[in-house]
């Protein structure tokens, strides 16, 4: 059963002079429940991405085209008013860094109420009961007393927690996190991506979760898209994509691993950046960087084709793969 | 922890003494003698009534014969009257009471109409942004590019010729308030503007509406908590401000009618017999114009630096 279908969304970037393609021709779908990684280098729109989905581009950056289909609905033919009904409610968005997330001057308990009562018809103590369940479930320490705090008394990880509480107020059937542990502590990561897991698990919430990080994404996901200069370049399974990339930009990406790297050698890192939106090279995005392009790859831009059991944007997917299994064998 | 939590949370009271702006307030005693000198003078003007002996407004209790007697503490005064009296033979004491009561109350409610039109346009301007914001800005340069007081005068000149000196006395203090809460209104408009600029871009602003809260809740409940303490600032100086131009145009014969005197016009009374020697019922309002307007400047100051974000930032 598909929760999110997302169909050639395109977003562009109202410039003085021409608009920029921020995201091209986005397609992917997710089911009731499932966990979807998007990684990507800075500047791939992962990001754009998430408030896409959200329709809360703010200007310059606009939908050009596409569908955003939530259980069959498009949300880019909504009005304002239905869309925001839809936000908080049906989807749920988690950001960076929690220490700038929550309102710095309601309490936590006002902050909770108050998105409760925005939704639904709850009286305030009945608001309050449930806010003090959720707090329980992200294990908030006596959440009663937390209720009465303000940000600045907790601490990033417990920050976060609350963010993810609040998140899962009205039981959203998807969540998108984006990049929700970059801000924290180390040992606090693996915590709040572990809750995130359980709770996602437990209420089968669906998981949108941009990240940068592909140890995160291996553990939390089962699926990967892989995101270069606006586009998706690869698909599939997030297992299958770790331990077989079949994009030269995705075998970049696993090769540039600190743990790729034997002590004492520089880190394997892909030579160049990713290219700025005004200046996408034509053909393939990747093939200034890419070490194996050719000359189609310099003018004509690869399609996604399903190769094995992934999908990936590559003229030369099959050569590659052959000339690996090759090196392989030999 | 157990032991920790067990003692009860401090009142509010409380937590404001023992807050930052608590512990800058008292080791601040100019501000300390500030507060506590308005508070009297607030307090005085308050129980007017009840404190001054006499009725200015009343006819009855003012006799022709007592005018211009000098403060008791000159030769030739009379024991009843602390401040001597003006030239209608009006206690000086109680004339002050109840004209700083006058000067307060149309510096507070002028500044209370200028925060509200100038918060109002500043939230829209500044969070809905693009032709609305250059519109209003474009209105507060216009209305800043007219001096508050010329405005105020050709207003209040054109409706005392209009409504005649009559009705224009009976309603004047409406007038005072109405045409100083306009004049005003852009430098709070301008302040708000940019404070919701910085916040907007904050990333709670992202997260109320992620969360699919309206444009109206994020302003009022969201940004505007968050764009207090400017406010307040200005709030002071306008305050200050809103009673030197109330008692500016007071002077000037525009503002409140003698028979019902605020700190300027009871100044402007008086200024006509400066000469002939009754200095007093023009320098003693003076002299309690210039210590209100003084404290609420120091208390600004004071606030400013204690809300100044620069200065702790932590």
């Amino acid at each position: 059963m598909t929760l999110l279908s997302v169909r050639d969304l395109t977003v562009k970037f109202a410039m003085r002079d021409q608009n920029l393609t921020a995201l091209n021709k986005i397609s992917f779908d997710l089911a009731k429940g499932e966990r979807l990684g998007i990684v990507g280098e800075s500047g791939a729109g992962k990001s754009i991405t998430g408030f896409s989905l959200m329709k809360l581009l703010s200007h310059p950056g606009f939908i050009d085209s596409g569908q955003i289909l939530l259980e069959g609905e498009d949300l880019i033919e909504l009005s304002d008013a239905r869309m925001r009904a839809i936000r908080g409610n049906r989807m749920a968005m988690i950001f960076q860094d929690p220490m700038v997330t929550l309102n710095p001057v309601l309490t936590i308990g006002q902050q909770m109420v108050e998105t409760l009562r925005a939704h639904r018809k709850l009286s305030e103590s009945d608001a309050k009961q449930i806010s003090i369940v959720k707090l329980r479930e992200v294990y908030i320490p006596s959440p009663e007393e937390r209720l009465d705090q303000y940000p600045h008394e907790l601490s990033g990880g417990m920050r976060q927690r609350i963010v993810i509480a609040i998140a899962l107020l009205l039981d959203p059937q998807l969540i998108i996190a984006d990049e929700p542990t970059t801000a924290l502590d180390v040992t606090i990561q693996a915590d709040i991506m572990d809750l995130l897991l359980e709770l996602c698990q437990s209420n089968k919430v669906g998981l949108i979760l941009i990240t940068h990080d592909l140890g995160v994404v291996s553990q939390m996901t089962e699926r990967l898209l892989v995101m270069y200069a606006g586009k998706i370049i690869e698909a599939g399974r997030t297992r299958e994509i770790i331990n077989d990339p079949q994009h030269p930009y995705t075998q970049g990406l696993i090769n540039a691993l600190p743990q790729q790297t034997e002590p004492g050698r520089p880190l394997k890192q892909i030579p160049g950046n990713m290219p700025s939106l005004s200046a996408i090279p034509t053909g393939c995005p990747f093939n200034p960087r890419c070490e194996y392009a050719l000359d189609h790859c310099r003018t004509t831009p690869p399609e996604i084709v399903r190769y094995g059991n992934v999908e990936v944007a590559c003229h030369e997917v099959s050569r590659l793969n052959a000339e690996r299994s090759e090196e392989q064998g030999a | 922890m157990s032991n920790l939590s067990e003692s009860h949370p401090p009142s509010f009271w409380t937590r404001i003494w023992e807050s930052n702006i608590g512990y800058s307030f008292r080791s601040n005693p100019v501000a300390v003698a500030s507060l506590m000198i308005f508070i009297v003078i607030v307090l005085m003007a308050v129980f007017a009534p009840l404190i001054a002996p006499f009725d200015p407004y009343d006819p009855a209790q003012i006799d022709i014969m007592n005018s211009e007697y000098p403060p008791v503490w000159i030769d030739g005064s009379d024991p009843k009257f602390l401040f001597g009296t003006d030239d209608q033979g009006r206690d000086l004491w109680s004339t002050i009471l109840y004209g700083t009561r006058l000067s307060l109350l149309i510096g507070l409610c002028a500044v209370a109409l200028q925060a509200f039109l100038g918060i109002t346009i500043g939230l829209l301007a500044g969070y809905i942004g693009g032709r609305l914001d250059s519109l209003l800005m474009r209105l507060a340069d216009i209305q800043l590019s007219f001096s508050t007081l010329m405005v105020a005068i050709i207003f209040l000149a054109v409706t005392q010729a209009m409504f005649g000196s009559e009705t224009f006395n009976q309603y004047a203090i409406y007038f005072l308030i109405v045409v100083i809460g306009v004049a005003e209104w852009p430098q709070y408009a301008r302040t708000v503007r940019a404070t919701v600029l910085a916040e907007k871009k904050k990333e709670y602003v992202d997260g109320a509406r992620v969360l699919g809260f309206g444009p109206m809740r994020i302003m009022v409940r969201h940004i505007l908590p968050n764009s207090l303490s400017p406010i307040f600032v200005i709030s002071t100086v306008q305050v200050a401000n809103a009673i030197i131009s109330e008692a500016s145009l007071s002077f000037l014969g525009l503002g409140m009618p003698p028979s019902q005197p605020s700190l300027g016009s009871l100044i402007s009374s008086g200024f006509d017999y400066i000469f002939s020697g009754s200095w007093w019922i023009t320098a003693i309002p003076g002299v309690v114009l210039v210590i209100l307007v003084l404290v609420i400047n120091l208390l600004g100051d004071w606030m400013r630096d204690v809300l100044n974000p620069r200065l702790h930032k932590g």
